[in-house]
């Protein structure tokens, strides 16, 4: 501990970062699964309107939580940031590829009618949500594990050094349990024959999902290097008890409570992860000396102090108005909704 | 080419697509804004078909702002990962705090605006576009607070034990003289992007004789506001030129060629460069007019190249501490010159919209779509001389570019990202023309469907 205790600025803002990525992964994480189930759900093009409009108003007010939080990282921990960012160069290059054309085929697919344009679109959201939902997996497993830091904090891998098991495990958990995540969200924000076909593919998804997350917890609790930290043990225990609840619900199609379920499922897996690295905010595989913790890798407490002050008079002010735009697109999103988004031709 | 040139490349290459589209974004989110602000004063359907024509064209560019602005944030640590450490206590702060208030604002209101229109009362909805044009100005505000500390740092102290820049005064950075210029210099040029891109597209319209009363207003919209914009970017810009010829001189040597240390020195109109011979193998000044612009006085002493550099020698050790002065040069001149002639051809504009003669200008309507180039131009232009002037310096005396480079990033790598993000964004860039063209083209939807859609 350093002879800290918890009372810190360095603790709250590895806290305050790790609710960032506990808000991105939970908001965007059903946006990434609806994104991943859109060829799988969509008969037609309405219907794909129809899922794609699920997310419209709000897929980039999540995504702002990604900025947030890298924004964070930066100026919180800049070590953290430098080595991370620098180290996962490529994984990192990938993600933000994905992103683009993502975030980009949302606002271009509807400005033309023709099929074959509509369809690239629809493979750019595919992938461009099925990609980062795998890598972040992947990248936060990584995190966890160490990854080879020498003693200056710099990056003395290479990229295959990421795609080993535990890893990849993570990669198809975050991937599975998203997807799951986005499935029940549409059953919350469709109906009809959509609804049925979201209830389904989520009840199928429910299980190899459910048995990622044991796997990856347990791999985790028995096979990866704790630091002298918090145990995170209870918490495991309870993402367990959560996803499994997920699978119980989504199957008694009691939909709300089963996205409660999912949602809980990601906060506590997170949690796990930053309670498992506290102190350590990227441990080295090369020996616990070279480790970047909460005390070497974070700026210094004016900046701290700077921050903590606009985090709490703004971040209520966020939540209040992201929470009030859910609440404004509360309605589910029929298929008679979805307007032809084409250009109206000039009269010659 | 190492890796360290690579990155920068890969820098100059995604932050210059990313200032395509940001500007023409906050210039045209105010111009949609004001015209909705007509609609719902006036209940006249035209203003709300030339919000939603506007906003549809707003809403293409806007898209790729976000998705550029991503890769900008993550730039720093993946290529930069030294500077990142060094100054991420000061630099790390506004890009943080961007994103919390504005860029939350913007995306979640933006949301609001898009999907809004039958949900959300008139009044509440035009509330929306304007937080959304009120964030794109707030988030303008933090990130040129972060680059105006990289041009001129303020309220910092190099820690000497961890040899960090660290910040010890919040409001020194906010209250940097040199972002009180370069602040609304570059708000004002995203006004002026939006204004001329109204001008040109209405334009093409005006020419054809489509939808004559709409484009005939929409016009004035964007005469009113590029006229004014530019007339305010020329005078930050002579504040911000006084400003840079006190704080980075070299910056101004070179944008002015200006070798040695002269009293009265004479305003370059054209100079072939000889950065071997560190002289002008041939060039034309009017004489006393640098020094009139850059001291407010006609004698006033303008510090030239050679002098900075031998100062700057003693100063902070052997090296060469001269840009590249040809391309600062020139692009300082260009964006000088566009801006001029912006200024000219929306005066003329709107001289001929108060006679009434606008309507039948076709050679105005033929000149006004090229002119939509113009301020893109002067947009890239700028910062160019901005970041290009203050090399070999990535944070101005304390830190240099070549220093800065992330050492664990190998050259391949760069290499790869550097032939991806070109490849991506050449593509999106193009279709993104493609779309805003098609869609400027086709006009206006029929009056009925936009009433529909609206409420």
């Amino acid at each position: 501990m350093d002879g800290h205790g918890y009372l810190n600025l360095e603790t709250l803002w590895f806290a305050l970062i790790g609710v960032m990525w506990v808000g991105y992964f939970f908001l965007e994480g059903f946006d990434f699964g609806v994104g991943v189930l859109l060829p799988f759900l969509g008969r037609d093009d309405t219907d794909r309107r129809v899922l794609i409009n699920t997310i419209g108003p709000v897929w980039d007010g999540n995504e702002v939580w990604l900025i947030v939080a890298g924004g964070a990282t930066f100026a919180a921990f800049p070590e953290w940031y430098a080595t991370l960012f620098s180290g996962f160069y490529l994984a990192l290059f990938l993600i933000l590829a994905a992103l683009i054309f993502r975030g980009v085929a949302f606002e271009f697919r509807g400005k033309d009618r023709s099929p074959k344009w509509r369809a690239w679109w629809d493979r750019a959201i595919f992938w461009g949500s099925a990609i980062p939902a795998l890598l972040w997996g992947v990248a936060f497993a990584n995190i966890l594990r160490g990854v080879p830091i020498d003693a200056n904090h710099e990056w003395v891998g290479s990229f295959f050094d990421l795609l080993n098991p535990y890893a990849l495990l993570g990669g198809l958990t975050s991937f599975l349990l998203f997807t799951l995540h986005g499935g029940v969200f549409l059953t919350l924000r469709t109906e009809g024959e959509l609804r049925d076909r979201a209830r389904s593919v989520a009840r199928m998804l429910a299980l190899p999902a459910a048995a990622a997350v044991l796997a990856f917890l347990a791999w985790t609790f028995f096979g990866i290097r704790e630091s002298n930290g918090v145990k995170p043990g209870g918490t495991s225990l309870l993402a367990i008890v959560a996803v499994v609840a997920a699978m119980w619900l989504v199957r008694r199609r009691v939909d709300r409570w089963a996205f409660v379920a999912t949602g809980l499922s990601i906060v506590l897996i997170m949690a796990t992860i930053f309670m498992d690295l506290y102190p350590r905010v990227m441990p080295s595989s090369l020996g616990s000396a070279n480790d970047l913790t909460v005390w070497n890798a974070s700026s210094a407490h004016y900046t701290l102090k700077v921050m903590t002050i606009v985090a709490l008079i703004f971040t209520p002010l966020v939540l209040a108005y992201q929470g009030w735009t859910y609440w404004v697109f509360r309605k589910r999103v029929r298929r008679e909704d979805v307007g032809d988004g084409q250009p109206t031709e000039t009269p010659a | 080419m190492d890796s360290l040139d690579l990155s920068r490349w890969q820098f100059a290459v995604t932050i210059a697509f990313h200032f395509m589209f940001v500007p023409l974004s906050i210039g045209l989110v105010f111009i949609v804004a004001a015209m909705q602000t007509a609609w719902y004063r006036t209940k006249n359907e035209t203003y709300l078909r030339m919000t939603r024509f506007w906003g549809k064209l707003f809403l293409i560019n806007f898209a790729l702002g976000i998705v550029t602005g991503l890769v900008q944030e993550f730039q720093f640590g993946m290529n930069w990962s030294t500077y990142s450490r060094f100054v991420g206590d000061v630099f790390g702060a506004p890009l943080a705090i961007e994103g919390l208030l504005a860029f939350f604002l913007e995306s979640t209101f933006l949301g609001l605006w898009i999907f809004g229109w039958k949900r959300l009362s008139p009044r509440l909805h035009l509330a929306t576009i304007w937080i959304v044009a009120f964030g794109t100005v707030l988030s303008a505000l933090f990130i040129l607070a972060a680059n105006s500390w990289m041009q001129h740092p303020v309220g910092y102290e190099v820690n000497p034990v961890t040899g960090r820049a660290e910040m010890h005064d919040f409001l020194a950075m906010l209250t940097n003289s040199t972002l009180f210029t370069q602040f609304p210099h570059t708000v004002l040029a995203a006004l002026t992007t939006g204004g001329m891109f109204v001008v040109g597209v209405s334009s093409y319209h005006l020419i054809r004789k489509h939808e004559t009363d709409m484009f005939l207003r929409s016009i004035a919209f964007g005469l009113v506001v590029a006229l004014i914009a530019t007339v305010g970017v020329a005078v930050s810009g002579d504040q911000q030129a006084k400003m840079v010829a006190r704080q980075q001189p070299m910056k101004m040597a070179a944008a002015e060629a200006l070798w040695e240390t002269e009293s009265g020195a004479g305003l370059s109109l054209f100079v072939v460069t000889d950065m071997g011979d560190r002289r002008n193998s041939i060039e034309i000044r009017i004489p006393k007019l640098l020094s009139l612009l850059a001291t407010n006085r006609l004698n006033g002493t303008v510090e030239g190249i050679n002098d900075l550099q031998a100062e700057y020698e003693k100063q902070y050790g052997p090296g060469s501490y001269v840009p590249v002065v040809p391309v600062v040069y020139w692009a300082f001149r260009l964006m000088v010159g566009a801006g001029l002639l912006m200024i000219l051809f929306t005066a003329i504009g709107l001289w001929l919209f108060r006679r009434r003669r606008l309507e039948g200008a076709r050679w105005f309507h033929r000149l006004a779509p090229w002119g939509i180039a113009l301020p893109l131009a002067a947009n890239i232009l700028g910062w160019t001389v901005t970041e290009m002037g203050r090399q070999p310096w990535v944070v101005y005396g304390l830190l240099k570019t070549d220093e800065a480079v992330s050492p664990s990033v190998g050259t391949a790598f760069v290499l790869a990202t550097l032939i991806g993000f070109t490849l991506i964004y050449g593509v999106l860039a193009s279709i993104d023309v493609f779309l805003l063209a098609r869609f400027s083209r086709t006009g206006p939807e029929p009056v009925e469907a936009a009433a529909r859609d609206a409420y």
